[in-house]
């Protein structure tokens, strides 16, 4: 008796949980056959009326359809979880190709980005950087740079004069001349930072520019040193296949000078636009330290010998992101700021 | 400086060769072609063509109708033409059908006034040359060749052959060490080096015949520092006409417009010898005497530009026995020059002390074509060469007849610089392997002389003075590009210093803020200090002035980049952007004493305007710059005075005991000075304070194990105290176990006695050793309130 009304609790049971359809409803069919007020508990509770030989077989059907009851909840629980997350990943599907919340990040100046990357290249060829006084005196800017009073070179760099002998830096090159005379050999620097001519402005001068000069002194420092290291720094700067020439150049401050031009990346030497027809393009300018610049400063070029050598930032970096009006770095629109 | 190729060939025997080689090579051994070309290069299918028929047109009362030949064994051409200046067998420039003229102007046979035209007939400007090129021709009509002018008259020939048109121009950069090169005979012995060819110089000769000119001046050198040398040659009955062709074309290849014969030739001395030349009239030499001395302060002369320079007693003058003549190795004065009655004229080739010229010119105000390559410094054993080879010229264009004779006052250094020849020293310097005979073979085809171990330097070079200036000529000639290139010994470290370190940390911080960074000039106006309202008395008006600036807006260098900040959000305003937020590191230059250099600040000036911006933004962005700085001890308070802020809007910001910087919305009256039509926001802060104050490390604090509680407030405090005050008094009330506040809402209005505002703040406590008890809690928050009630803040109830 008592067996087939537990059975046919069991395939009741079974059968309401298939057409559930929801966690709520399944939890009230658990209490509805399992609760203490259960349908299946108070069957079990007339177990106490069996004979002692029925009770063993009664109890272990009791127990079997318990447990096919709870499997089945468990299983319908999962099948359940399982459509609703189907359910909600569907209609939670968004227009994926709608413009994203600004998160803005700020733009470094395309001269500042340019000359992080000479200072990494140059730190890693074991080079530190100096720094040194945009205004400075008339001595350190030219007289130890063997640029005497009235010396015609003066004519090529229009100084801006404080008085007369304090001016506006023509050139990072005091910065040298403060460094060998305030540390001995073996030196490797380079001195970025601003430097100023009397140009007025146009598309392609501004009366403040910045450079980076760099200056090597040691025992035994040849040309040939100065040819390597600057044709590693170009190749780290416009890659291992450039081709790089030096050409005999003027600089008063070191001898023999240089100006080194790589080769046009547009035409490959033929001549076109960019390089004006000359299938080259001027880089940098160079040379060995001059003997007389090396003993103003202290130190003796019989035991010593250096190189110095001077990059145009601006030109670089209006090269690398295809500027053409250096007035634009000046005048620091966010439109133009932002492409960087 | 410009370079005619045939000028070049009459020294230099090169070989045909595309001009492009000729310019790498060249360039390469150190004279640095900057362009070149070729005359009439625009100009095709114009050809010789001569009138045979001149006929009116039947409806233009100003046309003719042409019949000119181009080639006898052809038809001749039909060619209208409304020039008025033809007559029948002229000779004519011819431009054909399909033919090109300068400009890209392109000739068609077309009617004219319904008459065939097969071409045209080409006037000078058409060809691009000028009547100062060819004198007999006129400008307004066609022109007409002659033989006087030196034209071929071969009916057919191209134009540019007939006329002499096609010479090549290479366009050279001359550096300052090398005045020598500012001459054509400089760039010709430059590039026989650099072909190994042979430098054809040649030694002028002149006949004379016309009397002896010594005694006819008395000439006399008073300043011998200033002058080394000064000649005279003399020159009877002067015969002024044009110049020949050949000197005519290479005067405009180099860029020199032809005048007349005496003019001509002292300007292709000039370019040849590179020695400026001067001419005078005889009948203007005072007393016949020429003293080279300074001028007298204050003394005047007129020059031939008609420009009046009163002089000083620095500046070098030729003068006669009363007058100043000319401004030495500037400019000739107008009362010496030469007339149209002229008759007897004397040459003035002499050598000035280049910084001398230089000064002179500069103060005067006029660089001139001399003084340019004076200012160089010239070689004086060029004078008397240059002089004769005027004269040579004369005598070769029958210009005049020149007396026998030089007068000349000579106290020039005959002596050749030595230089030690140290080929090991070389080899060693430059890293190569030259035999000591090269090098000896290159530096004779530089007209080096050997004396034993002595090198003796030509006095056209005087920029070889040391043993490594030998090195660069043996280097260039050599080849800079056959040096083996080395690399530079390692071991060096590449360090950068902690204020560098500093610095790309603030770059990185503002540019992860959002801000981008800008680059202003470091010069502007002593203008930008009232724009942004700086009193009359501050100190900082106080500035590094320029001497010469470029113009008033760049004349001072600034004590504050407050203005250039300003200056760019305005011109972003002006440029319609609707927002910006920009940051600079920007150099500030304090004056010290007049003679010491300025103190040179480096400030962070972050400034914003736009609908996203506020002072709480501005803030927030300094807040959060500071904290990734790590600086702990900072500090906020309102400030009404900072003269280019709101005043109800700004604060101070201290570290320690120092000044750190300012933050504020800018005053309105700035905002109008700087036409900036919006709010803007900007921060100031002294980086050199910011570092001094950035802890070095950061230590980590472990995670709490505990919870935390958090607890609000509503109170009430008078309108105007600072919230940091309230937060300053929780933290005393709270202590240790205060691990952040927050405001949530700050209410000013009904239900709130005027004077008085509602703050509502969130604190969370949290002890790192245990759960807090309630009593703890209550404890603490109790003691933040009464520290609260003591600065006058109460609980709202």
């Amino acid at each position: 008796m008592l067996k087939d009304e537990l059975q046919a609790i069991g395939s009741k049971a079974l059968e309401e949980l298939q057409s559930v359809s929801d966690q709520k409803l399944l939890d009230n069919l658990r209490i509805q056959y399992l609760g203490k007020k259960g349908s299946l508990t108070t069957i079990l509770k007339q177990m106490k009326d069996l004979s002692a030989e029925e009770r063993p077989a009664v109890g272990k059907l009791a127990n079997e359809v318990r447990s096919n009851i709870e499997q089945a909840i468990s299983k319908r629980t999962e099948e359940l979880k399982k459509l609703e997350l189907e359910h909600r990943l569907r209609t939670e599907a968004i227009d994926v190709t709608m413009p994203g919340k600004p998160k803005k990040l700020g733009s470094r100046h395309p001269i500042s980005s340019t000359l992080d990357d000479l200072e990494e290249i140059f730190l890693g060829m074991g080079f530190s950087i100096a720094e040194g006084p945009e205004v400075e005196y008339d001595y350190y800017n030219f007289e130890a740079l063997n640029i005497p009073k009235d010396h015609p070179a003066r004519d090529d760099q229009d100084t801006f004069y404080i008085n007369d002998n304090i001016l506006l830096r023509t050139q990072t090159s005091p910065v040298q001349v403060r460094t060998m005379q305030s540390q001995k050999p073996p030196i490797r620097i380079i001195a970025p930072g601003r430097v100023y001519r009397s140009d007025a402005v146009d598309a392609t001068h501004s009366p403040l520019f910045h450079q980076v000069e760099g200056l090597v002194v040691d025992k035994g420092i040849t040309f040939a040193d100065l040819k390597g290291t600057l044709e590693t720094f170009i190749k780290r700067l416009y890659g291992e296949d450039s081709v790089v020439r030096f050409r005999p150049h003027h600089f008063p401050f070191t001898e023999p000078s240089a100006e080194v031009d790589v080769q046009c990346f547009n035409c490959h030497g033929k001549g076109c636009r960019l390089c004006k027809g000359e299938g080259w393009i001027e880089i940098l300018g160079c040379g060995m330290v001059h003997p007389k610049v090396l003993s103003n400063c202290g130190i003796d070029p019989e035991e010593y010998s250096g190189f110095a050598f001077g990059i145009g930032l601006e030109r670089i970096a209006m090269r690398k992101y295809n500027i053409d009006d250096m007035r634009l770095c000046y005048e620091n629109d966010v439109r133009f700021l932002e492409q960087f | 400086m410009n370079l005619s190729k045939r000028w070049l060939k009459e020294f230099v025997d090169l070989p045909e060769m595309p001009l492009r080689q000729f310019t790498e090579a060249i360039t390469l051994s150190g004279s640095k072609v900057e362009s070149w070309h070729t005359e009439g290069e625009e100009i095709s299918k114009v050809v010789v063509g001569k009138v045979l028929s001149l006929e009116k047109h039947p409806d233009s009362d100003h046309l003719w109708i042409t019949k000119t030949t181009v080639n006898e064994k052809e038809e001749p051409l039909q060619i209208v033409t409304g020039a008025q200046n033809l007559h029948i067998g002229d000779y004519v420039p011819v431009a054909l059908h399909g033919s090109t003229l300068p400009g890209g102007k392109k000739i068609k046979k077309g009617k004219l006034r319904g008459v065939e035209s097969n071409g045209m007939l080409c006037g000078i400007t058409e060809l691009g040359l000028t009547t100062h090129d060819f004198p007999s021709t006129i400008e307004d009509g066609i022109m007409v060749l002659t033989e006087q002018d030196g034209c071929k008259l071969q009916l057919g020939m191209d134009i540019r052959e007939a006329l002499g048109y096609n010479d090549t121009i290479v366009e050279f950069e001359i550096t300052s060490n090398r005045p020598d090169c500012f001459s054509v005979i400089g760039l010709s012995r430059e590039a026989a080096a650099t072909f190994q060819l042979p430098l054809k110089l040649h030694t002028p000769q002149v006949k004379g015949g016309a009397g002896d000119c010594t005694g006819l001046l008395d000439v006399k050198i008073e300043a011998p520092d200033l002058c080394p040398i000064y000649t005279n040659r003399v020159i009877q009955n002067v015969r002024v006409k044009p110049s020949p062709l050949w000197m005519r074309e290479r005067l405009r290849a180099m860029g020199v417009r032809p005048i007349n014969n005496i003019v001509d030739i002292t300007n292709y001395v000039m370019l040849e010898y590179g020695q400026p030349m001067h001419a005078f009239d005889l009948r203007s030499v005072e007393d016949r005497t020429i003293r080279v001395r300074r001028a007298k302060s204050g003394e005047i002369i007129k020059t031939l530009d008609g420009v009046e320079h009163t002089l000083t007693d620095k500046q070098l003058v030729i003068a006669d026995s009363k007058k100043p003549m000319a401004i030495a190795g500037v400019m000739g004065g107008e009362n010496s020059g030469i007339m149209d009655d002229t008759t007897t004229i004397v040459f003035e080739s002499a050598c000035f002390k280049g910084s001398s010229v230089r000064t002179t010119a500069r103060d005067q105000g006029m660089r001139t074509e001399a003084s340019g390559r004076y200012e160089k410094g010239l070689d004086s054993n060029n004078c008397i060469p240059a002089v004769n080879r005027a004269c040579e010229l004369v005598e070769m264009l029958d210009a005049g007849d020149v007396m026998d004779g030089i007068l000349i006052d000579d106290h020039s250094d005959k002596e050749k610089h030595r230089i030690r020849f140290e080929p090991e020293w070389t080899n060693r310097f430059l890293h190569t392997d030259i035999s000591a005979d090269e090098m000896k073979k290159i530096l004779v085809k530089l007209e080096c002389e050997f004396d034993g171990d002595d090198i003796a330097v030509p006095t056209f070079r005087p920029d070889l003075v040391h043993k490594a200036d030998i090195a660069e000529e043996i280097a260039r000639y050599y080849g800079y590009n056959k040096i083996q290139s080395k690399k530079l010994p390692g071991g060096a470290e590449g360090v950068i210093t902690e204020k560098q370190h500093f610095m790309r940390n603030v770059n990185r911080t503002m540019l992860a803020l959002g801000a981008d960074e800008i680059m202003t000039y470091s010069f502007f106006s002593p203008k930008s200090y009232d724009k942004i309202l700086m009193p009359q008395d501050s100190p900082l008006r106080k500035s590094v002035t320029l001497r010469n600036p470029l113009g008033e807006d760049t004349s001072i260098m600034r004590t504050t980049a407050l203005p250039s900040m300003l200056e760019v959000l305005a011109r972003n305003y002006n440029n319609r952007n609707p927002e910006a937020c920009l940051y600079e590191l920007a150099g500030e230059y304090i004056p010290t004493e007049p003679d010491k250099l300025p103190i040179e600040k480096t400030s962070l000036v972050c400034g914003m305007y736009g609908e996203d911006y506020d002072f709480s933004t501005a803030k927030g962005i300094l807040e959060e710059l500071l904290r990734h700085l790590d600086l702990t001890d900072w500090d906020i308070a309102a400030c009404s005075d900072a003269y280019s802020f709101h005043p109800g809007r700004c604060a101070k910001l201290t570290a320690g005991e120092d000044t750190l910087g300012v933050i504020g919305e800018i005053h309105p009256n700035v905002l109008e000075n700087f036409s900036i039509g919006t709010r803007a926001y900007v921060f100031i802060l002294d980086t050199a304070v910011l570092q001094n104050h950035a802890v070095a490390a950061r230590v980590f604090k472990p995670l709490p194990k505990f919870p935390a509680v958090s607890r609000d407030l509503a109170l009430i405090c008078d309108a105007d105290t600072p919230v940091l005050e309230l937060e300053k008094a929780i933290q005393r009330g709270t202590g240790k176990l205060l691990e952040h506040i927050s405001v949530f809402d700050v209410y000013r209005g009904k239900q709130i006695t005027l004077g008085k505002k509602s703050v509502a703040l969130s604190i969370v406590l949290r002890s790192a050793a245990a759960t807090l008890t309630d009593e703890q809690i209550n404890g603490a928050v109790n003691k933040a309130i009464k520290e609260l009630e003591k600065i006058g803040a109460v609980l709202r109830s």
